[in-house]
């Protein structure tokens, strides 16, 4: 394993500043909607694609592009569990936890996970390369156990298959 | 993120597949999928247009009477696919239209994210535009001005594949100003969610549409009254919409025979069926098809287990039996056994399987998808997932199976703000009521002596 | 309204159909527990706390169980509030409810007001069954006002609800999801809503608490309360402060149903530190003069040296108050005589308020109360931030903006009291709201417009509506393109209306303005519309004083000046805060004999011969007059002399009325507030109404005076045992119908319109308020307290003619204070309490960029005006060229459109 790298750092730390690209593209999602508001979520989004994850000091500047109070953009990135607040590592492994993969083997996959990450739920590895997360019924249950790399979904997965299958996210 | 995957990784590259040939899928009995290649690749637009593509719109176009679409959608008692089993035709009737009414939104809820289904991804990843023609017809109906798919984040590959038809259908005037030269204009976006089961409950799908918290919305007034920024809105199931286009080509009376005698429930279905059985899929099947014929085609349980129960239309429905595998699976026969066909993809449950520890499962889930804007949900959720964590763990004490009665039944229908509750409580409630002895095994200790460690909390 | 008739539990009642079913059974005095609902803010349905059960009809015995708060109880509704199922549904949602909630209670500030443990107890929830860990949860800082204890949260939505869709914030949201919800800041720091403070009322629990109570924190059944009048600003909001040991611990809303409702501004619920302060005058003092030091006087040898003083002086002065009560500046009047009576304001300010009270009587357009002005649905303000200005006012004209959704859910059939469903209709859509106003305000995110003009323009522009209006109205000439259309579009906006309001006031100074928004109001009344005029004064008796009348501070200064008169009786006003103070010293110091009586320490008393120290609101009685022309009289809520007997404070009118037997050579006889209210009413024909704003002292219930403190008040035996063992009986009132004692009425079915404080049994929260009323937020049973003064005249005026001329090319580079009203500091004695203090932003200097280029600054730079503070300029987008705004309370004494004279501040920030 490599050396263990402080995610912040690889990731960028809380010293924000909202990238003119990403501050277009906010303004250009507003297109689709009768009020800026809605485009929310979607610039969480652009943030998230940019940093990895959403830090403390993107809302008021979200707030700011989109004309609504803070209150509401950090109500919105804290609902959605697909908006990160905290550094994520470079790869984001969601795994199903619900029932179709629960009926099987959801909990040797998670288990496999577990022990070849070496970090449980909401954790990262320390060579930032993997966060490990919950997440509801892929919509993949004829493929269950499920899970997702980053776009990419996988099933059915077992045990033996996960060291071959992190190998491609480096 | 990452942008080139090399092709070894795809070995367990999960794809979203129909269990039926093109042999066996026909354009007067399959109306959903007959157009589906067996290579799974996305039906684009030329190959569309080429198998009876846009037929359908181009004839309502030219007939222009939106009622005439209503009417037909009514008779044809189209029943939404999204779990709930409302009349499509209905539910457009009841749209505000009109007057000094404005145009309003068409809404696709394409959340899919009910466990245990996974029948839109299909359609959308592989026929597009059958979606897309469902949507114009529901448009022309309800005089929407604009269309939306809110789309589940996850689905990645279907985003991609929906952008791409929707600029197909743009750039070859199927969307846009003066579709068809009809004078009507109409467009979409795909709107893609950030997470959370709630989106896929249509009110709280718009609150998250508009870019808020995805609490769901008093009802009523309903979103055909004010939907979207307070427009009258109309929100359906890819699926439901995906039946629109055949309905309106070959009429209410075709649609109402596709299911033969088998129910009163007109039209085909996507079938599903996942857990520990040998073929997990997807099958278009005539309305009404039984479970037996489903899990026969699922080829049985795996590793000659036994069917203990089986849940008919995803996580928020009634366990069933295996005698009721017999039923034909329609709305109606469903609800009347205790349970609802909700999305109609069946979730199999074989008899080595702890009923306490699939129902912690269960409600982990609910309770950790819950919006928390009623309380029942927010705080009652939590508290049976640790009875039910206790009662796993032989921790669990006299009264605690009266007090999961007490909280199932007090997250009914009506008693909390929408159906996400409720949709928690049915698979306990029929959990509870055929497997009580199990649930009695997990009680353990004498009252007030479980937990002299209490339970950590931040387990759901 | 709609009448209908229900049936709860097998009983007939009549109710207004137009209400939920919770808020019609609460009407009718039936109790049903809830949380979200609140009865200003409607139903959203979230904590599933008002079940009951609803019938389809007389032949339906299953029925459903059905939310209250979200059923309409149209005719013939059929439900059951006793319902067992019912009751065990509410029982399970309390017991949720309290799963994570602390059992805190002892320690908890909300304890014994907690609407939580109202409902807790009212639902018999009282065994714990949930033998699971709790979750925990970290607090935020709020800034000086609120103190947030996340902990105790139910997650009833009240307070986002609350700040930011009634009040219009935008710092504070719901974060979270499942049973992880969090109610805070986007980021730790201080509340940015001037109307904070209603979270601790509208909270149903411990989270959200007073700061300023907590720094000397008293159970609610252990304070004093008295019903008063907010002093802070001239709308009058009707308070209920608490006191204990001689101090005042808090100030909460006391329920009005046409003045305030159920919400204060901070200004008024946190400002009242000055009356804590421990530099008041608590006892006569003699000076030799100013700077010499002072001398403690017994109140016999004060009232005999200054009679003695005063009756060798050739001729005496009275400078009275806006700031004082009526009954105060009469009696100065009485002592002085009506010819030496000046009402300590100065010239320009009290031309202005002359003519708000004559633009009241004869524009034709009455003067809606605070809450019949949200029924207004266009508005012009013209020359006014009224969220400044008037605090309180500023929400009223938010509902009014916002009730245009409500008109929007009328014709698809959506109740008024359904929140959320209003709210999803009405995104973003409002009825016209025009500020003309130079700075940003706090309702412009509801504005249709705001208009960044100079004074004279926005008297120019409000002519020209006038005129659009009514082409009788004298026309505005040289008036630029985009005036012209504003004007235009406001005028049209009006007519549209049903009801038009227009707002202005006093705060630019500028007679030009008022004619203006007379001329509109004028207008529209011989267009025959049906609206309103609400004209905003400065101090909460500004209106009071001058109906009353008396000569200008600048005449009063002027006589001393001029050696025409050798003694002054300044009453509760600082003169420096009013007039330069070269100008003020010089003439003070003409006087031979300088008496001041107040109750605070200022540059004014700093110089006098003798101080009287006067009674606050908290330790007097008096009447104000509020911007309506609404007398309210506010009560004495302790008698300091009973804590502290070294303290001689007394009502300033109480020691005007000794001065003045002293100087007839009468024995100074006692007197008493009906007395002396009844002799201002006597004595002043606008004011003669004053006697009925409130019972005198006679006023009994049931034979009874009525209690100011609650009937389990403890440990007044031991209250003064730090002095005496020796319980010493409760003071007496010979002024008030209220007992310094639990002793007396203190009930809520006999009809009151003075009631201290909010109690009913079982309901111990301020939601008591709704037993006193006689729907819920509707009026008070025994009606709304105050009496209206100003009354319309029949006929029409003529218009004003006095547009100002086209403004002329201000290239002399010179810019002019425009002085803009502040809430946090603006007003003279809550700036002197300690969380207002905190809560003043740092004064900035608004320029136009162009002129900021002149002056070689830019934003964030720092400016010295004269000699005096430095400022940080901040640049405004339109802001006029040829103005500088600052904020009011910073350089007293300067005065609207004074030249300025600005420096650089050298090395940057100071
Ligand atoms: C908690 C919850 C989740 C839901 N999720 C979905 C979903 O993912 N997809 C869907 O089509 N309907 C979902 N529904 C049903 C929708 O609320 C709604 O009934 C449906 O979209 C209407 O479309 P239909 O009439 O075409 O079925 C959900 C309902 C609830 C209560
Ligand atoms: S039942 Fe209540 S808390 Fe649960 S998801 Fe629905 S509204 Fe939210
Ligand atoms: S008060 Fe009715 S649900 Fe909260």
């Amino acid at each position: 394993m490599a050396e263990p790298v402080a995610t912040s750092q690889i990731i960028g730390s809380d010293g924000f500043e909202l990238h003119p690209a990403d501050e277009t593209a906010i303004l250009r999602e507003l297109e689709h909607y009768e009020q800026p508001q809605a485009a929310c979520i979607e610039a969480l989004k652009i943030v998230q694609r940019r940093h990895g994850w959403v830090p403390d000091e993107a809302i008021p500047a979200i707030a700011r592009v989109l004309g609504i109070g803070p209150g509401a953009v950090e109500g919105v990135a804290t609902f959605y569990s697909l908006i990160f607040r905290q550094p994520v590592g470079r790869h984001v492994i969601l795994v199903c936890d619900s029932s179709s993969c629960f009926l099987t083997g959801f909990d040797e996959l998670k288990q496999a996970l577990v022990d070849q990450l070496g970090i449980d739920y909401g954790e990262t590895t320390n060579d930032s390369r993997f966060t490990l997360l919950p997440v509801c019924c892929l919509g993949a249950c004829d493929g269950a156990p499920a899970l997702m790399i980053d776009d990419d979904t996988y099933g059915p997965v077992t045990a033996d298959d996960l060291p071959g299958l992190l190998e491609g996210y480096p | 993120m990452s942008e080139s995957i090399p092709n070894q990784r795809r070995s367990v590259g999960y794809r979203s597949r129909l269990m039926q040939t093109e042999a066996e899928r026909r354009a007067d009995t399959h109306p959903l999928t007959w157009r589906l290649r067996d290579d799974g690749e996305a039906v684009w637009l030329d190959e569309y247009l080429r198998k009876d593509g846009y037929q359908s719109v181009r004839k309502a176009l030219s007939e222009g009477d939106p009622h005439a679409i209503i009417a037909t959608m009514k008779e044809a008692n189209v029943r939404g696919r999204g779990g709930a089993g409302f009349s499509a035709g209905l539910k457009w009737s009841l749209t505000l239209q009109g007057g000094d009414r404005p145009r309003g939104y068409l809404i696709c809820n394409a959340d899919e994210m009910e466990p245990g289904t996974f029948k839109d991804r299909l359609l959308m990843e592989q026929q597009p535009h059958l979606l897309i023609e469902g949507m114009i017809l529901g448009a022309l109906a309800n005089n929407s001005r604009y269309g939306y798919i809110f789309l589940r984040g996850e689905y990645v590959e279907a985003a991609r594949v929906l952008n791409r038809a929707i600029e197909e259908a743009r750039e070859a005037g199927w969307l846009g100003p003066d579709i068809n030269g009809s004078g009507f204009d109409f467009d979409i976006a795909v709107h893609t969610g950030a997470g959370r089961y709630i989106c896929g409950e249509e009110t709280a799908l718009i609150n998250s549409l508009e870019g808020k918290r995805a609490n769901p919305r008093a009802k009523p007034p309903f979103p055909g009254q004010s939907g979207a920024w307070g427009k009258p809105s109309v929100v359906n199931n890819v699926e439901t919409l995906c039946n629109v286009p055949a309905v309106i080509l070959n009429g209410a009376g075709w649609y109402q025979g596709l299911s033969g005698d088998r129910t009163d429930d007109g039209g085909s279905k996507l079938y599903g069926c996942s857990g520990p059985v040998d073929n997990p899929g997807l099958w278009e099947l005539p309305m009404g098809t039984t479970g037996m014929e489903i899990l026969d085609r699922a080829g049985g349980l795996r590793d000659n287990r036994q069917l203990k129960a089986w849940l008919p239309g995803g996580a928020s429905t009634g366990f069933l039996l295996p005698e009721h595998l017999e039923l034909p699976l329609d709305f109606d026969t469903v609800g009347k056994e205790g349970s609802r066909l909700g999305t109609g993809l069946l979730t199999v449950v074989p008899d080595d399987m702890s009923m306490v520890s699939l129902m912690r499962n269960l409600e982990q889930f609910f309770a950790r998808e819950s919006c928390g804007w009623c309380t029942p949900c927010r705080d009652g959720l939590p508290w049976v997932v640790k009875l039910l964590q206790s009662l796993e763990q032989g921790q669990g004490e006299p009264g605690d199976i009266e007090l999961l009665d007490k909280l199932a039944a007090d997250c009914g229908p009506g008693l909390t703000f929408c159906a996400h509750a409720p949709g928690a409580a049915m698979p306990l409630q029929t959990a509870l009521r055929h497997f009580r002895h199990e649930f009695e095994q997990g009680v353990g200790k004498p009252r007030g002596e479980a937990h002299q460690d209490p339970i950590p909390v931040g387990e759901v | 309204m709609t009448m209908a008739i229900i049936h709860v539990d097998g009983q007939q009642y009549e109710v207004n159909g137009a209400q939920n079913l919770l808020q019609a059974c609460l009407s009718l005095g039936l109790d049903i527990p809830y949380f979200c609902w609140h009865p200003a803010m409607g139903s959203v349905g979230a904590c599933r706390q008002c079940a009951v059960r609803q019938y389809k009809d007389a032949d339906d015995d299953k029925g459903m169980l059905v939310m209250s708060c979200m059923s309409p109880a149209t005719d013939q509704t059929r439900i059951s509030i006793d319902d067992a199922e019912a009751k065990a549904f509410r029982a399970s949602v309390v017991e949720w409810l309290m799963i994570n909630h602390p059992h805190d209670c002892p320690v908890c500030e909300e304890g014994g007001h907690c609407h939580l443990q109202d409902m807790t107890v009212m639902t018999g929830h009282d065994r714990r069954r949930y033998r699971y860990r709790k979750r925990t949860r970290r607090n935020q800082y709020l800034g000086p006002f609120i103190a947030h204890e996340m902990n105790r949260c139910i997650t009833c939505y009240r307070c986002v609800r609350f700040y930011n869709d009634y009040a219009g914030g935008s710092d504070l949201g719901a974060f979270g999801a499942k049973d992880n919800i969090y109610f805070g800041r986007y980021e730790d720091g201080t509340l940015e809503s001037p109307f904070a403070g209603n979270l601790t009322e509208v909270c149903p629990t411990g989270v959200f608490t007073d700061q300023s109570h907590s720094d000397h924190y008293t159970r609610k059944w252990d304070l004093q309360f008295a019903p008063g009048i907010c002093h802070q600003c001239s709308l009058g909001c009707n308070i209920s402060p608490g006191e204990r040991y001689g101090t005042i611990r808090r100030i909460e809303n006391r329920y009005h149903g046409e003045v305030n409702g159920y919400f204060l501004c901070d200004r008024g619920r946190f400002g009242y530190g000055y009356v804590n302060r421990n530099d008041r005058p608590l006892v006569p003092l003699w000076r030799e003069g100013a700077g010499h030091p002072a001398v403690t006087l017994e109140v016999d040898t004060a009232l005999n040296r200054i009679t003695d003083a005063l009756r060798h002086a050739r001729r005496i002065i009275g400078i009275g108050s806006p700031r004082a009560s009526l009954e105060s500046n009469h009696q100065l009047r009485e002592l002085v005589g009506a010819d030496n009576f000046s009402t300590g304001i100065e010239a320009r300010e009290q031309a202005c308020l002359d003519l708000m009270n004559h633009l009241q009587r004869t524009s034709g357009l009455p003067t809606p109360t605070p809450r019949q002005i949200e029924d207004h649905d266009a508005i012009l303000v013209l020359g006014e931030d009224p969220v400044q200005s008037a605090g309180r006012l500023g929400l009223n004209l938010r509902q009014a903006a916002l009730a245009r959704r409500e008109a929007m859910g009328e014709k698809i059939g959506v109740p008024a009291w359904n929140a959320e469903a209003l709210k999803t209709l009405g995104q973003n859509v409002y009825h016209p709201l025009h500020i003309a106003w130079p700075a940003t305000t706090d309702l412009d995110d509801v504005a249709a417009g705001r208009y960044s003009l100079a004074p004279d323009d926005i008297a120019r522009l409000g002519f020209a509506v006038a005129h659009l209006i009514d082409p009788a109205a004298p026309a505005v000439d040289q008036l630029d393109q985009d005036t012209r259309e504003t004007a235009r579009r406001i005028a049209d906006d009006l007519m549209a209306a049903e009801r038009p309001l227009i707002v202005s006031g006093g705060s630019l100074a500028s007679e030009a303005v008022l004619q203006a928004a007379g001329n509109i109001a004028q207008a529209l009344a011989r267009r025959a519309k049906q609206g309103g005029l609400v004209l905003i004064r400065r101090e909460a008796n500004s209106t009071g004083l001058s109906l009353m009348g008396g000569q200008t501070l600048d005449w009063a200064l002027d006589e001393l000046n001029g050696g025409r008169a050798d003694a002054v009786v300044v009453l509760e006003n600082d003169l420096y805060q009013r007039l330069p103070p070269e100008q003020v010293e010089q003439a003070l110091g003409r006087a031979d004999i300088q008496v001041v009586v107040d109750h605070q320490s200022t540059a004014t008393t700093a110089g006098a011969h003798f101080t009287l120290p006067a009674a606050t609101f908290a330790e007097g009685d008096g009447t104000l007059v509020n911007l309506e022309g609404r007398a309210q009289r506010f009560f004495q809520v302790f008698e300091p002399a009973y804590m502290r007997p070294e303290a001689r404070i007394h009502e300033s009118w109480r020691w005007l009325h000794a001065l003045t037997a002293g100087l007839r050579g009468e024995a100074v006889s006692d007197i008493n507030l009906d007395a002396v209210t009844r002799a201002c009413a006597e004595a002043h024909a606008a004011l003669a109404g004053i006697v009925d704003a409130a019972p005198g002292a006679d006023f009994r219930i049931e034979g009874l005076r009525l209690a100011r403190e609650p009937h389990r008040y403890s440990g007044r035996t031991a209250m003064r045992a730090n002095l005496a063992v020796s319980e010493v009986r409760p003071p007496q009132d010979p002024d008030t119908p209220f007992a310094f004692s639990m002793e007396g009425y203190s009930g809520f079915d006999q009809p009151r319109q003075q009631v201290p404080f909010a109690w009913a049994p079982g309901w111990n929260s301020p939601q008591a308020w709704n037993k006193f009323t006689d729907e819920i937020g509707g009026h008070l049973r025994g009606g709304d307290p105050g009496i209206r003064l100003i009354q319309r005249e029949p006929g029409h005026r003529s218009y004003s003619a006095a547009v100002p001329p086209a403004p002329g090319d201000t290239t002399d580079g010179s810019l002019r204070a425009l002085i803009l009203p502040r809430l946090f500091g603006g007003e003279e004695t809550s700036a002197r309490a300690e969380p207002i203090q905190q809560r003043m932003a740092t004064p900035e200097l608004i320029l136009n960029q162009k002129d900021a280029e002149a002056l070689g600054v830019r934003e964030g730079d720092s400016l010295l005006i004269g000699d005096g503070p430095a400022l940080t300029v901040q640049e405004q987008g339109e802001w006029p060229s040829g103005w500088a705004g600052l904020p009011a309370g910073l350089l007293p004494g300067l005065a609207q459109g004074d030249t300025l004279t600005l420096r650089k501040a050298e090395g940057g920030t100071p």
